[in-house]
């Protein structure tokens, strides 16, 4: 580990020391700027970071702040907790085809749906954990991946929901402190899920700051011993499963209202490897890294669609080189000596 | 749901069973091979299985079959399949040693985690895919019908037709000589040690790098006379068939226990004869479906596949 703090950014360690050094005044003045940039990331209009072809508001929220927001998500699984999730799609799409049948078939708006929306993604967690979470490695990674693809092939060949064509019409959000949602504006949306990203972000990093979080490390450095010095692990992998299936499904949700309307092809394993690939990209375990990650990702082919068709040509050979240079993720979670130093 | 189809076709599907599950076997083969040696999924293998077909595809082209001539006679065919399988075997081999050198050579001597070869495994799988798409302009790629495919030998459902019987076939020939290769040669015991324990592997001189070097070519060349055999039965191919393919292959090899050569060899043939039996009675669109369950339930009954995890044992 002492080797990947080394080939950290220097730019990191120096913002690591400044924010160390830094008063609460600063630090809430930091935050509150960032935040702040994000939020009006639409409005700059900027022609150095806007896409050719397709609007730079659209691509803020898909893929861009989707990704993040299922990267944040899945980092609980993969990252904290050490679960290889190959299926995470399958929570999105739950998410969205909740809001969907929600949509069509009862008078409720988006704001009543979403906690259905995630409480049936959590329930998928729950039916999918138990009994798969009892595995390790690869064989739980492998059944993860046959449950997105089952989710996907039964939404196929479901037609009560629409079958291959999938499910249309569906209402945007109500309107919430005067922002109206509609179809052809993709800003508000950005920044109802940039406003669930922050709070998803906030909850996850009290959630690794106390014992959830110390148990997952536990479990993801070594499950054997987590276990025998009396680490609940069934218990606590099962909680990073739910908890990452509610964001899943919360993505899904926002998702499927901005787009009206959803199909299951929308639903593929590429998005659930499309999404491991930014948690790993940009450092696993790390929420920040995992963010930049996910932008990244979102962003590049977007950026190269000057290429064409070529672009995914490169997007993989970027992926390839990047992993090589930096097998650990841009941004690599750090050890805990900090939280270490803290408590003395 | 209608088993009557079940009865009246039990012999047909068995053995249209046992002809998938014979490609899909050589295909698995790889997927063990690789995991045994590095404990690593080797994702991009199913391109590499794409490759093969793409191989195929282009070679007879370079015949110039219409597709609408008479089925050419045995021997002819049998001459011109050999080479089709064997510049398969070459170019999936070729690939597959290449790959191992860009995507996972270095991040193995760095001792990385196994998710970072995992992301570079499919920017590389990302890469073959799109640039096969481009090529092929997304199109399906139809093979000539080389053989004569009508039933030669009827036995109450059993049609038994040539390009079945070839893949069977050639198949056991396959198999037989990789149980050579595995059981009976330095090289195979060198795959034994290194699966069995890196380590004392190089303890004991074997050169480690040269043998996954090996078991890669040997996984590419399984895959590449798998396309082959692939493309005669199913006479087609598009740049994202190695997914199709390759999921089915995986599952079949994690089903007898990755990492197990006996394992994926009769993994892959409960997969088939799983798959046409179930496709036949809940209809074809349910056949993942079922695939999937199966081997949840095998999983969360036996961990580790039917026959275990240890390639050291292994017996074809």
């Amino acid at each position: 580990m002492t080797k990947t703090t080394k080939s950290s950014l220097n730019l990191r360690t120096k913002f690591g020391d400044w924010w160390e050094g830094a008063n609460a005044a600063q630090r809430t003045i930091f935050r509150v700027v960032l935040i702040g940039l994000f939020f009006a990331l639409p409005m700059l209009n900027n022609p150095i970071i806007d896409t050719p072809e397709t609007s730079f508001d659209s691509v803020l929220f898909y893929p861009l702040i989707m990704f993040s927001l299922m990267a944040v998500g899945l980092n609980v699984v993969v990252g904290k907790s050490g679960i290889l999730d190959l299926g995470y799609v399958a929570f999105f799409a739950i998410g969205a085809y909740t809001q969907a049948v929600f949509s069509n078939r009862t008078s409720l708006n988006f704001w009543e749906t979403l906690p259905f929306a995630m409480g049936f993604a959590m329930l998928a967690g729950v039916i999918l954990g138990l009994p798969a979470l009892r595995l390790r490695g690869d064989y739980l990674a492998i059944i993860t991946l046959g449950f997105g693809e089952i989710v996907r092939i039964v939404a196929v060949n479901t037609e009560a929901i629409g079958g291959s064509s999938g499910l249309t019409d569906i209402e945007g959000p109500t309107a919430i402190f005067g922002m109206e949602f509609t179809v052809n504006d993709p800003r508000p949306y950005y920044w109802l899920t940039l406003t669930m990203l922050l709070l998803v972000i906030w909850g996850v990093i009290r959630l690794s700051h106390r014992k959830p979080g110390r148990a997952w490390e536990a479990i993801r450095e070594d499950e054997d011993v987590a276990e025998f010095m009396g680490v609940a692990t069934l218990k606590y992998k099962l909680w990073a499963f739910i908890i990452g299936g509610a964001v899943g499904g919360l993505a899904g949700a926002v998702y499927a209202s901005q787009i009206r309307s959803i199909q299951p092809e929308l639903f593929t394993l590429n998005l659930s490897i499309m999404i491991l690939a930014c948690v790993v990209f940009g450092g696993m375990g790390n929420i920040w890294g995992v963010i930049v990650g996910a932008v990244i990702l979102g962003y590049i082919p977007e950026k190269l669609r000057f290429l064409s068709d070529y672009r995914i040509v490169f997007f993989g050979l970027l992926m390839v080189v990047m992993m090589n240079i930096r097998p650990n993720g841009l941004l690599p979670r750090q050890k805990r000596e900090k939280f270490q130093e803290k408590s003395k | 749901m209608d088993f009557s189809i079940l009865i009246t076709n039990f012999w047909s599907l068995g053995l249209d069973g046992i002809v998938v599950g014979a490609i899909y076997a050589l295909i698995s083969l790889g997927y063990t091979l690789v995991y045994g040696v590095l404990r690593l999924i080797n994702f991009a293998h199913s391109e590499i299985f794409m490759i093969g077909t793409m191989a195929v595809y282009f070679v007879i082209l370079q015949f110039g079959f219409t597709g609408y001539e008479d089925p050419l006679p045995l021997i002819k065919f049998i001459g011109i399949f050999l080479l089709l399988a064997t510049v398969a075997a070459l170019v999936s081999g070729g690939s597959a040693v290449l790959l191992e050198i860009v995507a996972y050579r270095r991040l193995r001597n760095m001792n990385a985690s196994r998710l970072s070869s995992l992301i570079s495994a499919i920017g590389a799988s990302f890469v073959l895919t799109e640039v096969f798409r481009i090529i092929s302009d997304s199109k399906n790629l139809d093979f000539p019908r080389l053989i004569n495919k009508d039933p030669f030998f009827t036995w109450g459902s059993l049609y038994l037709s040539a390009d079945k019987v070839l893949v069977i076939v050639g198949a056991a020939i396959i198999f037989f000589f990789l149980n050579r290769i595995i059981n009976h040669t330095k090289l195979g015991l060198g795959i034994r040690a290194v699966s069995q324990d890196e380590r004392t592997a190089i303890l004991m001189g074997v050169n480690v790098n040269r043998i996954i070097s090996y078991t890669f070519l040997l996984g590419g060349v399984l895959a590449g006379v798998g396309s082959a055999f692939y493309m005669v039965f199913y006479e087609t191919t598009k740049a994202n068939v190695g997914f199709l393919v390759g999921i089915s292959a995986f599952t079949a090899a994690v089903l007898g226990g990755i990492g197990n050569v006996k394992g994926a060899l009769y993994g892959s043939f409960a997969l088939g004869l799983i798959q046409q039996y179930t496709s036949a009675v809940l209809g074809y669109n349910w056949r993942d479906v079922v695939t999937f369950v199966i081997l949840v339930l095998v999983l969360l009954i036996k961990p580790t596949g039917l026959f275990g995890e240890a390639l050291q044992k292994a017996r074809v």
